[in-house]
């Protein structure tokens, strides 16, 4: 998020695009109840009519997908009618011709068809988003998880800028994220493509700073293997150990067949867990890691807050913690390792060697975390970033980007399309929502959404258990008819193994990031014989 | 510029328009006793206790919806206020089960007949906030004193047939915190005040279960109510207050990061609440953040290492589990490279955790090949 969740009580608007967020940021989405109650506009854009619809002053429902061709009609209109920011976009940017020529091609009429949308809508959210400011503009999952994800980020950047929302108090592009670390386990560098503190391994300085301090000769100078590749890999012997660690792959990532398949294809896989899962099932070593609560560290929330995390109880039996079971592996190959405990591997390592942290330590969180950047110990944290417009790379770049339509669209063998995303009552594949008292009983098994308009068609009833397949697999599955779902959508989660969505979902991904396409896929809904 | 100037308890002070005299007195380090007033809430008036004498006043006035107006001269700690005080405290406590915090009009001492109380009540009727109780705080601090053949309670069965949440109005004060927190602070609309035979209740639509209602299990009421009405079933008779200790941690669940007090007993986490004033939560959770913290006592946690023999797993300790790797590992690079090794860290995991596995990767191993689930 370039913004923070205190913003959200003091903005003026909303634009909230693919998140449903009372049920995946629950918390986050009360302070934006609050400020509606208060008189904040809300315009919600989303293909479902989830429960911030209620709230929302306005609600585009959109057809999966098509997220581009809204937001460029949008940007065609705010242009058009002369509606942008002309001093931010003439002080703050570039390239502003060339996305207004551009976007000629997206008029509201073309679009709108795109969209499955009234023309006058995209006119009116385009006025609304223009009288205010600024707008906090708000993303999750409904935006990345596309095989256009990375232009639908683009566009929503395109569109800030225009409306000069960025770099400003209560306005910004603020992607929740989804896991509670993500945003942490990217800035220590679980990525491929770059060290901690985002500092990138073809970069040779960088590479001469990490070998430095880690003590070591060359570091690998190219980008490393994102999981599909690696996945891919397990099958044609390119990747012959695999380490996984504290992910259920066989449940999280699309098409389980297919995931299966490459997982059993690893000649040594090592998993580190809390528990046997559906992934574990396929490793030849398992290692008890201990738990949240279980040991000290750092969790970095999706405002970059870098938050404790304490210790309350002991770890059962033999179980260690994760970075000890690292550090037990790197002595085991001669590397000896000096911190020896999280607070030690902050403050000494990732405290000192990614500049964004430098001013973050242990002693200085133990109530409220930091907000990073953070660059020295005198520093209070940042709470919005790019202040005043002042864009790391100089000016902030317009970049036009094209619609494209999902992967795999419906047709007649498959008509309908699935989307897919998380409840409120589970997380992920339960291996720990599942094993808590009570959770279960407010949700205790899947189902799939579909409209009441779908439902008749099919000749469906409520709570009748149903077939959705898709080309690679099926599922039975409980219908549930709700007003949520447009029609000509089945939604579902993945929590339960058993009628997970992930036995359906393709395996399609954003050319660039290499995210699955979870959000759209063709499917088709039966009555059991 | 106006001069906004009042006088509390005989002191000057000055205070903003559209201020209460709550708030005056708050930012001034005066204390005034509430119980209904919910922070970030519309002040409701409800409870009574926080009346305040103004002079020119014939009534006595509730300081937290009361604004304060220039020239005002108010009194939080007369004999008056502290007698009312005191009355409502006892027709609280008459009018419900709070057996608890009463001390009988005979007897005296308030610090035995509280040391006794735990003991005379066996521990299924002890009140499950015993010693977290606004109410009997107050009780004790204002002297309440009535005999319990003053009770004008009749029997109200609790509500157990939600998950997670207990409801029992024998107990309930009605101070409205439970509607204020679902109404405007998680926006739930869950609950309600229902008026009905002359009587508050709080009910849903319908005055249905929790389960069978909007209500989505965030807790929030059980945080906001000042007495043992609302409490969360998995914490009864395990979570005592004068028995835990409080650790504030990071919820594990989604990317917010709300804060949350794990409250310690016996070595297990009993209860957990919100830390109030804290970033980014403000004292809130949701549902998973509240409830979800048992995954860890399960006893399908893995507890040593194991090694798949002939299709099966075995016990093995920590040397064996871990020389394999490495023999393995160290196999893989010297035949085809660092890269036939590849790696996933974790999303959920402490930032130190990723730290050390992507330094074991590229510094150890010798190749970038570690992600994680950036991106779902
Ligand atoms: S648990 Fe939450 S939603 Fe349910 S009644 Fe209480 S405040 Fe409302
Ligand atoms: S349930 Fe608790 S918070 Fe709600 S009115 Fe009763 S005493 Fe107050
Ligand atoms: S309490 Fe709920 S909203 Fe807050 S971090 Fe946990 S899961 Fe997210
Ligand atoms: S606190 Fe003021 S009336 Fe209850």
């Amino acid at each position: 998020m370039t913004n923070s969740f205190s913003e959200f009580k003091k903005a003026k608007m909303f634009l909230i695009i693919g998140s449903n967020m009372t049920q995946a940021h629950p918390v986050a989405s009360t302070f934006v109840k609050n400020s509606v109650q208060k008189g904040a506009k809300l315009i919600v854009v989303d293909p479902r009519k989830h429960k911030l619809t209620d709230f929302a002053d306005i609600h585009v429902p959109i057809k999966v997908g098509s997220d581009i061709a809204f937001l460029n009609s949008l940007i065609h209109v705010i242009i058009d009618e002369k509606l942008y920011d002309k001093d931010f976009v003439t002080s703050k940017t570039e390239n502003f011709e060339e996305l207004k020529q551009k976007v000629k091609a997206y008029p509201p009429e073309t679009c709108a068809k795109i969209c499955g949308i009234k023309t006058s809508l995209v006119y009116e959210v385009a006025r609304a988003l223009a009288k205010v400011k600024p707008v906090m503009l708000c993303y999750t999952l409904g935006i990345t998880e596309h095989t256009c994800g990375t232009n639908n980020v683009v566009s929503i950047a395109n569109l800030q800028m225009l409306l000069g929302n960025l770099g400003v108090e209560c306005g910004g592009v603020n992607p929740l994220r989804g896991q509670n670390n993500v945003q942490g386990a990217c800035d220590m560098g679980a990525l491929p493509n770059v060290f901690p503190g985002y500092q990138t391994v073809v970069d040779k300085s960088c590479r001469k700073k990490f070998e430095t301090f880690w003590k070591v000769k060359t570091l690998p100078s190219e980008n490393g293997l994102m999981i599909p590749e690696m996945m891919e890999g397990l099958v044609d012997g390119k990747v012959r150990g695999f380490y996984i660690f504290g992910e259920n792959l066989a449940n999280t990532e699309p098409d389980i067949k297919k995931v299966e398949h490459e997982l059993s294809s690893a000649q040594f896989l090592v998993v580190q867990d809390i528990f046997l899962n559906e992934t574990t099932v396929f490793a030849d070593v398992v290692l008890p890691a201990a738990a949240w609560s279980e040991n000290d560290g750092t969790f970095t929330n999706s405002e970059r807050r870098v938050s404790r995390v304490r210790t309350a109880s002991k770890a059962p039996g033999e179980a260690k913690p994760n970075w000890w079971i690292f550090k037990e592996i790197a002595k085991r190959m001669g590397h000896e390792w000096s911190s020896s405990s999280a607070k030690e591997i902050w403050d000494d390592e990732c405290s000192i060697i990614a500049p964004a942290f430098t001013g973050i330590k242990y002693s200085r969180i133990e109530e409220d975390g930091l907000q990073w950047p953070c660059s020295d110990e005198n520093h209070m944290g940042t709470k919005f970033l790019h202040k005043d417009g002042y864009f790391t790379k100089g000016k902030g770049s317009f970049i036009h980007v094209d619609w494209t339509p999902p992967a795999e669209i419906p047709d007649k063998k498959y008509p309908l399309v699935l989307s897919t995303g998380r409840r409120l009552y589970h997380y992920h594949t339960r291996t720990q929502t599942g094993r808590c008292e009570g959770l279960n009983d407010l949700l205790g098994e899947e189902t799939a959404d579909i409209s009441l308009k779908d439902a008749k068609t099919f000749k469906i009833d409520h709570g009748e258990t149903i077939l959705v397949s898709s080309r690679r697999g099926k599922v039975e599955v409980k219908a549930n008819i709700t007003d949520e779902v447009p029609e000509g959508m089945v939604w579902m989660a993945f929590h339960f193994r058993k009628n997970n969505a992930n036995w359906l979902t393709n395996p399609a991904f954003d050319p660039i990031t290499l995210t699955a396409e979870y959000k759209a896929c063709a499917v088709r809904i039966d009555k059991l014989l | 510029m106006p001069d906004h100037k009042m006088l509390i308890d005989s002191r000057e002070v000055t205070f903003k328009p559209g201020m209460t005299i709550l708030e005056v007195a708050k930012n001034n380090g005066i204390k005034i006793p509430t119980l209904c007033h919910l922070k970030d809430a519309t002040p409701t008036g409800t409870c009574k206790i926080c009346v305040v004498e103004v002079n020119g006043e014939k009534d006595l006035v509730p300081a937290c919806s009361t604004p304060a107006k220039k020239k005002m001269t108010v009194q939080t700690n007369s004999k008056r206020t502290i007698k009312s005080r005191r009355t409502t405290i006892e027709l609280m406590i008459t009018s419900g089960n709070h057996n608890c915090g009463v001390s009988g009009k005979s007897n005296g001492n308030w610090t035995d007949f509280q040391m006794k109380a735990i003991q005379y009540e066996n521990s299924d009727e002890l009140c499950p906030v015993w010693g977290d109780c606004k109410l009997q705080e107050l009780a004790y601090q204002y002297q309440a004193k009535m005999d319990r053949s003053d009770s004008i309670w009749k029997s109200d069965s609790p509500e157990l047939i939600n998950p997670l949440i207990i409801r029992d109005f024998s107990r309930c004060i009605k101070c409205g915190r439970c509607v204020q927190a679902c109404n405007e602070i998680q926006v739930n609309k869950a609950i309600d005040y229902s008026y009905k035979e002359n009587d508050i209740k709080i009910i849903t639509p319908g005055d249905k279960p929790l389960v069978d209602s909007d209500c989505v299990f965030c807790g929030e009421c059980v945080q906001a109510c000042p007495v043992g009405a609302l409490v969360e079933k998995k914490s009864k008779d395990k979570w005592r207050p004068f028995n835990s200790k409080k650790i504030r941690t990071t919820c594990p669940y989604c990317g917010v990061g709300c804060q949350q007090l794990l409250h310690v007993s016996k070595g297990q986490i009993v209860r957990i609440t919100g830390v109030e004033k804290a970033e980014p939560n403000k004292g809130r959770l949701c549902v998973k953040g509240r409830f979800g913290y048992d995954f860890i006592y399960s006893k399908e946690r893995l507890k040593t290492p194991l090694i798949k023999d002939k299709g099966h797993f075995r016990k093995a300790s920590w040397d064996e589990a871990l020389d394999l790797v490495v023999k393995k590992f160290k196999e893989i690079i010297a035949e085809d490279g660092p890269g036939a090794l590849a790696g996933v860290s974790c999303a959920r995991s402490i930032n130190e955790d990723s730290y050390q596995m992507q330094k074991l990767f590229r510094s150890v191993f010798k190749t970038n090949n570690i992600d994680h689930c950036a991106r779902t």
